[in-house]
């Protein structure tokens, strides 16, 4: 599902945040991807969705080279993906409903097919009874099942979360990290970046380790030996 | 967007169904739905902010209803002068010894001349009358003894624009008639007119033309600032795949009704201003004699004033969004 070879990514200041990282991840598999702040593992994400482009090397996605996507082709690329940000990224101005409706509203679903899949999906994540809700109004724990709910309503074939758990209590984090486990076993391919390692051990799902830019340990590699 | 609240939920939530393409097969009615829920969208996010949004559609209606007021000036300038379009016609003052007989036997003569089109005789005695009428010195000429006019022919000859020298050469033969005290050409002052005319004409263009601009830069300004308030929905749209077009259609649609408002009011303002002018107009028209009515825009007019600004606050956003929207990209 996603290839990284050799991958370099250098910011014009000349901070080398990705060296030479290289790792694949099956279909069908999750993963995490641990390390400090600044270890890259926001820079890895923000190669796959596109937001950055490597400075070498090269990314493939779905079986797709990205150094080949051209710029309007990214919101294409970007709709394969579910992406669930740490800051949740609601949208304060509409509801739980709406906020989870938006994936489908880009892509052209139309109106019945939206109500049904946004219920689904509110429904995946216990928010049934919260549709109407606006998102100032839930809790943490319920304000980032809501993001979930958005990044998975379109049924993307690769889930991106960047520190889902990074403001939640350890009872409501393993919640979520359940929630996930239950997506791949759907058939999700699931990428979660934590640095909860504790969280991360119990699950048992294989770890890739990002150090300075490196990566350290790829437990993909020795699950597929 | 919104669901119906009583619908009756089908099956319980399945999310990787694998019919994923089944249920899109036609993609043009969403595509209208969005436009349709953009276009009204866009008005309700308009009418969340009322008074700014009236500022600037009051803004963009000032800046057109002055080309706006200016053109239906000229238009009623020209109405007034197209009485007189062509006239270039000579009046030959004859002497005043002349009969009134012989002033007839030259004017019948004057009728065989190939480059005269109509010839008119006014005897003093009618032309004692109009002056009475038009003058306003009617009480006056009542205490002269006799009539001081003489006879006037009044001549009017043929193609009179394309050869302004053909007629000055008529002119001058017809100085030369021994009943012709004087032979003069009315045709300067029509002239001039028109020159003046046509000069205000432009100048209501270039007005028009640099108002036209502020109103795309006006708009271009508010839509930047709406972009940025909107910063955070932008970026989440691009995130999750939304095309640029996509992002770009609500600002298109605020430029849209910011002009379809600015054009209204406009049109409102100068439909005010002639309201307020129309009187004073008319007594001033009486006082020439004259009933003379002043013409509002036309239905025509306002529409095309309406369809502008419409365009030009459309293309304002345009130009606004295209800039501004590359900046926004999800970090």
């Amino acid at each position: 599902m996603i290839r990284f070879d050799n991958v370099v990514k250098r910011y014009p200041n000349g901070f080398e945040a990705l060296s030479r990282a290289s790792f694949h991840l099956p279909r069908g598999q999750l993963a995490y991807l641990t390390g400090h702040s600044g270890a890259g593992k926001s820079t890895l994400l923000k190669l796959i969705a596109l937001i950055e482009r490597p400075t070498r090397g090269q990314i493939f996605l779905d079986g797709v080279n990205l150094n080949n996507v051209p710029n309007r082709r990214i919101p294409m690329m970007r709709r394969k993906l579910g992406i669930i940000f740490q800051n949740h990224h609601l949208l304060s101005d509409r509801s739980a409903f709406d906020n989870v409706a938006l994936p489908l509203v880009i892509q052209g679903y139309r109106h019945r097919e939206i109500g049904k899949r946004v219920r689904a999906a509110l429904d995946q994540v216990g928010l049934l009874s919260k549709e109407k809700a606006a998102p100032i109004t839930l809790s943490g724990g319920e304000q980032q099942r809501v993001g979930i709910a958005r990044a998975i309503v379109h049924k993307p074939t690769l889930l991106l979360a960047d520190e889902p758990t990074g403001n939640l209590d350890p009872d409501l984090s393993r919640e979520i990290m359940a929630l996930f486990a239950r997506f791949n076993q759907f058939g999700t391919t699931v990428l979660i970046a934590s640095h909860d390692l504790d969280l991360i051990r119990i699950t048992g799902h294989p770890v890739i380790s990002l150090n300075a830019g490196r990566i350290e340990r790829n437990e993909l590699q020795m699950h597929a030996e | 967007m919104k669901p119906k609240k009583n619908r009756t939920r089908t099956q319980p939530a399945r999310i990787r169904s694998t019919n994923r393409s089944a249920q899109r097969h036609s993609k043009l009615v969403p595509y209208l739905t969005h436009h349709l829920q953009m276009l009204i969208a866009s008005l309700g996010y308009l009418s969340r902010s009322p008074v700014s949004s009236l500022m600037t559609s009051a803004v963009i209606a000032i800046s057109l209803a002055l080309p706006a007021g200016l053109y239906v000036a000229l238009e009623n300038a020209m109405k007034i002068s197209a009485g007189w379009d062509g006239a270039a016609r000579i009046s030959l003052f004859l002497t005043p010894n002349t009969q009134l007989a012989e002033a007839r036997a030259l004017a019948d003569r004057l009728r065989l001349n190939t480059q005269i089109s109509r010839v008119d005789i006014i005897d003093r005695d009618t032309g004692l009358k109009q002056f009475q009428q038009i003058s306003g010195f009617g009480d006056a000429i009542k205490f002269l003894d006799e009539n001081p006019l003489p006879h006037v022919i009044t001549v009017q000859p043929y193609d009179d624009r394309q050869n302004p020298d053909k007629i000055v050469r008529l002119v001058e033969t017809l100085q030369q008639e021994k009943q012709v005290e004087l032979a003069q050409l009315d045709m300067q002052w029509v002239k001039r007119l028109y020159t003046l005319l046509d000069v205000a004409r432009r100048a209501i263009w270039i007005i028009g033309s640099l108002l036209g601009l502020a109103v795309l830069l006006i708009v271009g300004n508010t839509i930047r600032l709406d972009i940025q308030n909107r910063r955070e929905v932008i970026q989440v749209s691009k995130l999750i795949g939304a095309s640029n077009a996509f992002i770009r259609r609500p600002f298109l649609y605020t430029g849209l009704w910011y002009g379809l408002f600015g054009g209204l009011l406009a049109w409102l303002l100068v439909a005010v201003s002639l309201g307020i002018i129309a009187q004073p107009v008319q007594q001033l028209a009486t006082l020439y004699y004259s009933d003379y009515q002043i013409m509002g825009l036309t239905p025509g007019d306002a529409g095309i004033l309406v369809l502008a600004s419409c365009l030009l606050g459309w293309l304002g956003s345009w130009l606004a969004v295209g800039r501004h929207l590359k900046d926004i990209e999800p970090s």
